[in-house]
């Protein structure tokens, strides 16, 4: 039994039976399925997450931001500026308590490498309906190349944890067909 | 020499148990049902408010009760409870002493002083930040301390097991290698040391920081090194659960392991294998390269992961085994049929094994793989997986060794045995329910640790659909459920243990019924062993997990397009 000792004391030379054997075959061939999932992903499939990130202080961003707004601002909605910056470009994104800073606009198809960072705790990047979901911390500027493939109004829900606002912490961004001249 | 030791002789056993090592399992088992209890309250707060209809609590409360909740239930109970398994693998089932009592109960001292003194922490108000507890946001000092002195305590319960492993091969006190769920269990306290070595390297700097001794504490070296403890903490309570699952097997129906070399080999993959970078954690956070997370989250071949499945296999593989030797033998599943599934140590047990595979299982390897996540991060997917895991799995196997403690180690009769017979069965669906609703939730997108998703009070409006507003309503229903089954639980353990009837020394017993002793023979050297019933179960299983697998990897590919 388990609670007594093996019958054999030397029980690593024990025969393994042949069901366990079949299981233990197909269970590490799965494994390694998995495993090279993983790379092929990184070949044929178009969502992986990149590694390009930078420390960087508050303000910087925050600075960094602030140039984008004044550049490329298009209309203000309430309190927050709505920003069309150029496709391709770099496009920044604040997350602080508790607010996403500023309202981004984007044309369908096309890439941008958008800018993450916090000003102050940790906050988390959750642009839904699509569901993505992507940490921000402070201190650090992670770098994502997204292509928007909906045109539509997105929200950006804050899902880490940040203090009593955190319920509060919602953002929205915009993407819109291709403007014209293009 | 006179050592003052006391031994009874188990009448159901014929183990020499000893008094004192008694007595420190029936403490750590009382308190970690205590915290259970508490946890457990603080769980259906949360889950009330959750529930959009219901909305229980104030925002300020319920992450304050969300963080107790986290606490309380996953560190406090488990690990006293954990510290109950690691003492009675050690001393009762290898006929021993215990070593150092003395140091068994500071541990015990502290671990209770630690576990206070983070409740207090967190219900003053100043501590409001989630187990996890990510800096740059600050607990009050007394916080991280009580978390220290907690995990300093479970390390001298780990030196005591390692203790008295020494002490009873010294005085012989068995014959051969050591049982298999004494190997379990060492599994667990050694995976234990790492783990509590990697939360002093970082929550000590954390409090000195809260002290305003130390300046800086990075968020990233925070959340990898945290995770070092958190994440294989997650390992010492699978190793000790899967022990828990054999015992249980071994205490209702004699069975024995089909092979002792492969379950062990199992165990040790737990050791081996153990994710050292706690990466999983980390697929969407900023930096960390393709190789790494891809590496570390697989090892390259999921071998922990094969751990869990060839024990998936070896454990109801043993039970079939088992009952088919007593003649139940008609087709597939009469072994499973004629299972005494009043027995609620065994229908605990049989759910946990079930639940942990299918629900926790299959989501955990899922969620942790490199692309995925990114559809899953910090949703209520990540709290419907690990209630599968550690609520359904552990929590639920550990209830249902206590059945078996109640008249082994505390000596008295189980009271209500009705109440007892249903409770696994309440508790396990209304925690499946809960686990299953929070991934369907999660999949919808619907945040973890939140309190308002209507986001009624956000400057800009965004609603969640429809569906997962009916997904987090039948969440609250199961909650409810669980935590009835949660009550009956306590209810039950509380009445046998302070009012039940006390067995006198020499007493097997009757309930619940006594296992069939050794009337199995062996398996591991039988010439053929057929258990057709467990095979097609773990089919089942695999067909599950492939499928899912896949349509995650169907969902992600929906999402924009991103590098
Ligand atoms: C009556 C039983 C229980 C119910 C109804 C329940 C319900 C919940 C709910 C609704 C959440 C919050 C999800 C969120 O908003 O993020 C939660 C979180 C959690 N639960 Fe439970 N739970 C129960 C038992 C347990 C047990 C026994 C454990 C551990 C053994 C556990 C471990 C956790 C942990 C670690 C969290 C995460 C806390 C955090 O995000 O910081 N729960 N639970
Ligand atoms: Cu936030
Ligand atoms: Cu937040």
């Amino acid at each position: 039994m388990a609670i007594t000792p093996p019958e054999q004391r030397i029980w690593w030379k024990e025969r393994i039976a042949r069901v366990e054997l079949y299981w233990i075959v197909i269970a590490f061939l799965w494994g390694l399925t998995m495993f090279f999932m993983m790379i092929y992903w990184h070949g044929a499939g178009e969502q992986n997450l990149s590694s390009e990130a930078y420390r960087i202080k508050p303000q910087q961003f925050s600075q960094k931001t602030q140039e984008m707004i004044d550049a490329y601002t298009v209309r203000q909605e309430g309190m927050y500026p709505v920003v069309h910056p150029p496709p391709g470009s770099d496009v920044y994104l604040i997350a602080r308590l508790w607010q996403w800073w500023p309202i981004l606009e984007l044309e369908k198809d096309q890439s941008y490498r958008l800018h993450l960072s916090s000003m102050d705790w940790q906050h988390g990047f959750s642009l839904q309906p699509v569901n993505i979901n992507v940490q921000v911390h402070p201190d650090y500027e992670m770098v994502i190349t997204i292509k928007p493939d909906q045109a539509g109004e997105f929200g950006v829900v804050c899902n880490e944890f940040c203090g009593i606002g955190h319920h509060t912490m919602v953002g929205k961004l915009y993407v819109v067909e291709r403007s014209q001249g293009d | 020499m006179a050592t003052i030791m006391s031994f009874r002789t188990c009448p159901t056993t014929g183990l020499r148990v000893e008094r004192s090592a008694e007595r420190l399992i029936k403490a750590n088992a009382v308190i970690a049902v205590v915290f259970l209890a508490i946890g457990g309250l603080f769980g259906l707060l949360v889950a009330l408010t959750r529930w959009p209809a219901v909305h229980f609590l104030p925002a300020d409360w319920f992450y304050l009760a969300l963080t107790a909740h986290g606490i309380d239930v996953l560190l406090v109970w488990i690990i006293f409870f954990e510290m109950a398994v690691l003492y009675f693998a050690s001393a009762v089932l290898l006929n021993s002493r215990i070593a150092l009592p003395w140091l068994a109960w500071t541990g015990f001292g502290l671990m209770l002083v630690g576990a206070i003194t983070v409740n207090v922490a967190v219900l003053q108000g100043q501590s409001t930040v989630m187990f996890t507890s990510y800096v740059p946001m600050m607990a009050s000092q007394s916080f991280y301390l009580g978390i220290i002195l907690f995990a300093v305590g479970a390390l001298c319960g780990c030196v005591v097991f390692f203790g008295t492993l020494v002490v009873a091969r010294r005085e012989r006190t068995y014959q051969g290698s050591i049982p298999l769920v004494t190997f379990g269990a060492l599994t667990a306290a050694i995976i234990a040391v790492f783990t509590i070595a990697s939360g002093a390297i970082i929550l000590v700097p954390t409090w000195l920081w809260s002290l305003g001794i130390v300046n800086h504490i990075d968020p990233i070296v925070y959340k990898t090194i945290w995770w070092g403890m958190g994440h294989s903490s997650q390992q010492i309570n699978v190793s000790a659960h899967v022990a828990v699952w054999y015992a249980i097997a071994a205490m209702v129906f004699g069975a024995k392991p089909i092979s002792e070399k492969v379950s062990r080999m199992a165990f040790l993959m737990y050791i081996l294998f153990l994710q050292l970078a706690s990466a999983h954690h980390m697929l969407v956070e900023p930096g960390f390269s393709a190789e790494w997370k891809i590496f570390n989250t697989s090892y390259a071949m999921y071998l922990a992961v094969l751990g869990s499945m060839v024990h998936g296999m070896t454990v109801p593989g043993s039970i079939e085994a088992a009952q088919r030797r007593r003649g139940y033998t008609k087709g597939f599943f009469e072994w499973l049929r004629k299972a005494p599934w009043g027995n609620p140590a065994f229908s605990g047990m049989f759910m946990s094994l079930v639940f942990f595979g299918f629900i926790g299982g299959i989501s955990g390897v899922v969620m942790g793989t490199e692309q995925i996540n990114l559809i899953m991060h910090n949703t209520l997917y990540v709290p419907g997986h690990f209630h599968g895991t550690v609520v359904a799995g552990t929590t639920l196997a550990f209830m249902a060794i206590t059945y078996l403690l109640v008249p082994l180690i505390f000596r008295r009769e189980l009271r209500m045995k009705k109440l007892a017979q249903w409770q696994p069965y309440v508790f396990g669906i209304g925690v499946a329910g809960i686990s299953l609703f929070m991934m369907g939730a999660g999949t919808l997108g619907v945040s973890r640790r939140h309190w308002d998703m209507t986001f009624a009070d956000a400057q800009l409006p965004f609603d969640y659909p429809a569906a997962a507003f009916m997904m987090m309503g039948l969440n609250g229903l199961f909650a409810v459920l669980a935590a009835v089954g949660g009550v009956m639980f306590i209810v039950v353990v509380v009445g046998s243990v302070f009012f039940g009837r006390k067995l006198a020394d020499d007493e097997k017993p009757a309930y619940p019924p006594a296992p069939p002793t050794a009337t199995v023979a062996q398996y591991g050297s039988e010439p053929e062993m057929r258990i057709p019933g467990t095979t097609l179960l773990v089919g089942v299983f695999f067909i599950a997990f492939v499928l899912y697998y896949f349509v995650n990897w169907k969902y992600l590919s929906e999402v924009w397009p991103l590098s």
